[in-house]
């Protein structure tokens, strides 16, 4: 690598220098080093990796990003600090290690943030996911005041007792890397640790994606055909869940859980669109809660759920 | 004698939850401790946010031995009795057993003897059942383990011994986690593994690997350099021991920091900065101590002593505040674009319950209780207080509310204020929720009071007549305090308003069928607020008997006002204070004792007129006399509300009644005297009751 390269890929000079060393650092712990999930979601702990990964006995380690999409969050490109698109980094630990907590600071060390010099602190934060019938307990992380992270020991997924338990980081990566370059609006990120004609910001590339998503979001979306993909992804749902199902074993838990991620993200846009009112609100969480744990339901029959294998 | 020290080591505890676990850390301990025998001098509990300890001074190091002598069944007892004796006595045969004689005959005795057991022993068997049972509010398991605690719990260290020789590690395992005498210190600073002996020397070493094990020394050490800071700044500290509990409960060791905000922001109402700066970073506000006003400047306490200093540290939090203060600004200017009258649109979209409709439909109905109450409150005129009713809740659709819901009403102010609405409608559109809590100021301002009241009592009306009432400690719409607030703005202003007829005007114009409005239910209501009035009083310290010797004459379920009832049970309470009060309590009794056992004999009431022509003695004319003068005198002032000079009537009779009682003998052998003379003693007992029903009164 040439000594321009390996500067500009400094996490504390780019954007992408910062996923990559988080990545590798997680790599080093052993972590399988995923790609994003194909699907819109609104968190990177709903990618599959996670949700039905923390389920069952299996052990499993595995780090990536996830874009996450809070149709919601979206200011038209306005708002230093929102977006309605935005990466957030993922390492889930299961079991998680009785070191989690000094991984966890190793990795912030390895991002440029010294220990001697900044204020880190585990704030309580209990998280909760209505829609995924999940919860647990744990931090946010704090950084100088700045929350950072998300630090959360699962109890719960999928209305299901996690045993063992998995330790899921959560890293907001725009906030992260503004805090280490020194940045105060997002939009001004280096995104490349390139200079001059050479330099791509965060602005460069997602700029005009966040003006023209939240018109979308706000504006445009056509409701009677999200109320109507909602309904579908519902139905699918439910039905692959019933003709995969062979009594001790599943065979298409993946597949369902893909419909549960769709009826979440159309939900979020419906409520963007302010279509849905307070206590319809309830009780569109609930249908996809109600998605999210029959999935959870029918994983626990496969392998990766750690189901026995079947007698031949 | 021996000290115990013990140390829970863990990932960070909540801030909220240590000053409780330290204690129930204490009780559950020594309580366990003491059940087993092993008294002590002196305990102290300690925590940070990476554990929880506890030291035991002074212990016995071994309990003492149990001897006991258990009495059983007498020689021949039926075998069932004797097994039972044999097991409760843990005696393998009777053989074992003594046989001793008494007045009756022969019974078996057994010598029960234990050894006392080291209390190394007994520690090694209450530790881990005090952390396998902690009553944490929350509390999770980790890895792949069972054992549930607040956060992972990850070492623990146990010592016990006498101060002059080698302490001992107090063995036992707890999920995998074996007892030891190894602390760590500061997580950032001095992480590595501390071995520990006692008490004296994990401060000291602890201290010297940063970390300040006690929590009022740390909070205090936060006060001081903050105070301090401030001084050295030229401004004052801005109190506020609730944000001091919960910093002190995130650092092991405080490091006390200034920071700076951008001036600009002071143009923001000082306690929208506050509540940014207090509830997002956890952060203390500095004032000029001479004009009382916000300056730019912030305390923070941060867990390290940098090495730049803290440099980065006020750098990095500045930047967060600067954020977050510029965030509440875009809120201050966005929400001033709106009036709050076109705001109140935007209520009808919110559903304030499901069975009482919208918050623009709860605000037609307050605002009607509002005029309604008015002129009752000297509101004038009726329409400011309908005005400010329709206003008092349109703060709720604003940013700065939905960023910061504690300012709701204060930001009605300040926005009502901004567009030139009247000063009084933008104070009651702030005091409409008050009083809050037992400490919390009562509204006085005519209009406030007219919309604090319509607020309570369409809300407890409202649950009423949906059939949602409180039960045991479930009170999720906070009914209790709203019922108390009512109470206490009606006294604190001095209402003579019916309570009763409140309610039931209110029900009648604004909660037609399908609503429940049956008398039985408003009797229900009106009973709640009389339990509230109880409680209140019994909290001012008034006799119980009191409040309920007046309530009997007249209770807020009849209708009676509340201001009413108070001032009888302070002029009771006055009048049995003195001689005649307390001489005519025991005339009082005596005449209903009396009167209650001769009722009960001859099966009948003596509650008719005496005849004055069977009066033989003058002291029964005089007392009659007394009586009818007393009852003229007393209802005259009762017409008046002046109770006092109603119990100063009442008190006269005093003296006829103990010169009745000394000179008249009620039970004649003359049957029509004594059936004259029981009809006389009811005329004491009915004289009193317009006053107080003096049967209630004990003591």
């Amino acid at each position: 690598m040439t000594q321009l390269a390996a500067e500009s890929l400094k996490p504390e000079r780019s954007f992408q220098g910062l996923i990559l060393a988080l990545q590798t650092f997680w790599a080093e712990q052993g972590c399988v080093i995923l790609q994003p999930y194909d699907m819109e979601m609104g968190a990177g702990t709903f990618h599959p990796a996670t949700t039905l990964r923390a389920l069952g006995p299996r052990p499993w380690k595995a780090a990536y990003v996830q874009p996450s999409r809070r149709p919601k969050d979206g200011r038209y490109g306005e708002n230093p600090n929102r977006l309605q698109h935005y990466y957030q980094f993922q390492a889930i630990l299961k079991p998680s290690p009785a070191d989690i907590q000094e991984l966890y600071l190793k990795s912030l060390a390895r991002i440029g943030i010294d220990q001697k010099l900044h204020d880190i602190r585990f704030v309580e934060d209990d998280w909760e996911s209505p829609t995924l019938g999940a919860s647990g307990l744990g931090w946010e992380c704090w950084c100088d005041g700045m929350e950072v992270s998300q630090f959360t020991y699962f109890q719960q997924v999928a209305g299901f007792e996690c045993t063992p338990v998995s330790g899921e980081l959560t890293y907001g990566l725009e906030r992260l890397a503004m805090y280490v370059q020194g940045v105060e609006n997002v939009f001004d990120l280096n995104f490349n640790g390139r200079e001059d004609a050479e330099k791509v910001t965060y602005g460069d590339v997602f700029l005009q994606a966040e003006q023209e998503y939240s018109r979308y979001n706000f504006e445009a979306a056509d409701t009677e055909m999200l109320f109507r993909h909602f309904k579908d992804a519902e139905e699918e749902c439910k039905r692959i869940l019933k003709i995969g199902d062979k009594d001790k074993r599943h065979e298409m838990a993946l597949p369902a859980y893909d419909q549960c991620i769709k009826a979440s993200h159309i939900f979020n846009l419906l409520d963007a669109r302010g279509v849905i009112s307070v206590t319809e609100r309830q009780s569109y969480i609930a249908r996809v809660r109600e998605l999210a744990k029959a999935c959870g339901a029918a994983w626990l029959k496969t392998a990766g759920g750690g189901a026995a294998a079947l007698k031949a | 004698m021996p000290d115990l020290l013990l140390e829970l080591y863990s990932e960070e505890i909540p801030a909220r939850m240590q000053a409780v676990a330290q204690e129930n850390l204490r009780k559950l301990v020594t309580g366990k401790l003491v059940d087993a025998g092993l008294t002590y001098e002196g305990t102290k509990a300690f925590s940070t946010p990476r554990r929880l300890a506890l030291t035991v001074q002074g212990m016995l190091a071994r309990a003492p031995d149990f001897r006991e002598e258990k009495k059983g069944p007498r020689v021949g007892a039926p075998d069932g009795a004797i097994q039972g004796f044999l097991k409760s006595a843990g005696l393998k045969s009777i053989g074992e057993a003594k046989i001793q004689q008494d007045k009756k005959g022969d019974f078996y005795v057994a010598l029960i003897e234990r050894k006392g057991r080291p209390a190394a022993e007994v520690i090694a068997e209450i530790v881990p059942e005090v952390v396998r049972n902690f009553p944490w509010p929350k509390s999770m398991r980790w890895g792949a383990g069972t054992l549930a605690w607040v956060r992972p719990l990850h070492s623990i260290l146990c010592t016990f011994g006498p101060e002059t020789e080698e302490p001992e590690v107090v063995h036992f395992e707890i999920d995998g986690i074996k007892s030891g005498n190894i602390t760590f210190g500061h997580p950032m600073l001095a992480p590595g593994p501390i071995e520990v002996k006692r008490t004296g020397d994990w401060m000291e070493k602890l201290h010297k690997a940063r970390v300040v094990v006690d929590r009022d020394w740390r909070k205090a050490e936060i006060m001081a350099d903050a105070k301090n800071l401030a001084l050295a700044q030229g401004l004052e500290l801005v109190e506020d021991e609730g944000l001091l509990d919960e910093v002190a409960g995130l650092v092991e060791r405080p490091v006390v920091l200034v920071g700076e905000f951008d001036k600009t922001y002071l143009d923001l109402p000082p306690e929208v900065i506050r509540a940014t700066i207090r509830n997002n970073q956890k952060c203390f506000v500095l004032r000029d101590a001479k004009t009382g006003k916000l300056a730019n400047k912030f305390i923070l306490v941060s867990n390290l002593e940098a090495k730049d200093g803290g440099a980065a540290i006020k750098a990095g939090n500045a930047r967060v505040i600067r954020a977050r203060l510029a965030d509440a600004k875009f809120f201050w200017e966005q929400d001033r674009k709106i009036k709050l009258e076109e705001r109140a649109k935007k209520l009808e979209g919110i559903v304030f319950h499901k069975k009482l409709g919208t918050q623009a439909e709860r605000v037609e109905r307050i605002a009607r209780l509002a005029a309604e109450l008015a002129p009752i409150v000297k509101a004038d005129p009726k329409k400011k207080a309908a005005q400010a009713a329709r206003l008092a809740k349109t703060d709720l659709v604003t940013e700065m509310v939905g960023e910061f819901p504690e300012l709701q009403g204060l930001m009605g102010k300040y926005y009502a204020l901004a567009e030139k609405i009247d000063p009084e409608v933008a104070a009651a559109i702030e005091e409409h929720y008050k009083p809050q809590g037992p400490s919390d100021r009562v509204p006085t301002a005519p209009v406030s009071v007219a919309v604090a009241l319509a607020d309570k009592i369409d809300t407890l009306v409202g649950f009423w007549a949906i059939d949602e009432k409180p039960t045991g400690s479930k009170d999720p719409y906070a009914l209790r305090r709203a019922a108390l607030g009512v109470l206490r703005i009606i006294l604190d202003n001095r209402l003579p308003i019916s309570l009763r007829s409140l309610v039931e005007s209110h029900l009648e114009h604004s909660f037609h069928k399908p609503y429940l409005s049956e008398a039985s239910r408003i009797d229900n209501l009106m009973a709640f607020f009389e339990d509230r009035l109880k409680v209140q009083l019994r909290d001012q310290h008034a006799r119980h008997d009191l409040v309920d010797a007046v309530l009997e004459i007249g209770s807020l379920v009849e209708g009676e006002a509340a201001t009413l009832v108070v001032d009888r049970v302070t002029a009771l309470g006055k009048f049995l204070d003195t001689e005649d009060g307390k001489n005519l309590l025991v005339g009082f009794r005596r005449a209903a004792n009396i009167l209650r056992d001769e009722e009960k004999r001859d099966k009948r009431h003596y509650s008719d007129e005496p005849s004055e022509k069977l009066f033989s003695l003058p002291e029964e004319k005089s007392l009659f006399s007394s009586i009818q003068a007393a009852e003229q005198a007393a209802a005259t002032a009762l017409s008046k509300n002046d109770y006092e000079s109603a119990m100063a009537a009442i008190a006269k009779l005093r003296a006829p009644v103990d010169a009745f009682f000394d000179k008249v003998t009620v039970n004649a052998d003359d049957p029509k005297l004594r059936e004259n003379r029981l009809k006389l003693l009811d005329r004491i007992r009915a004289a009193t009751r317009p006053v107080a029903d003096f049967s209630k009164i004990g003591g």
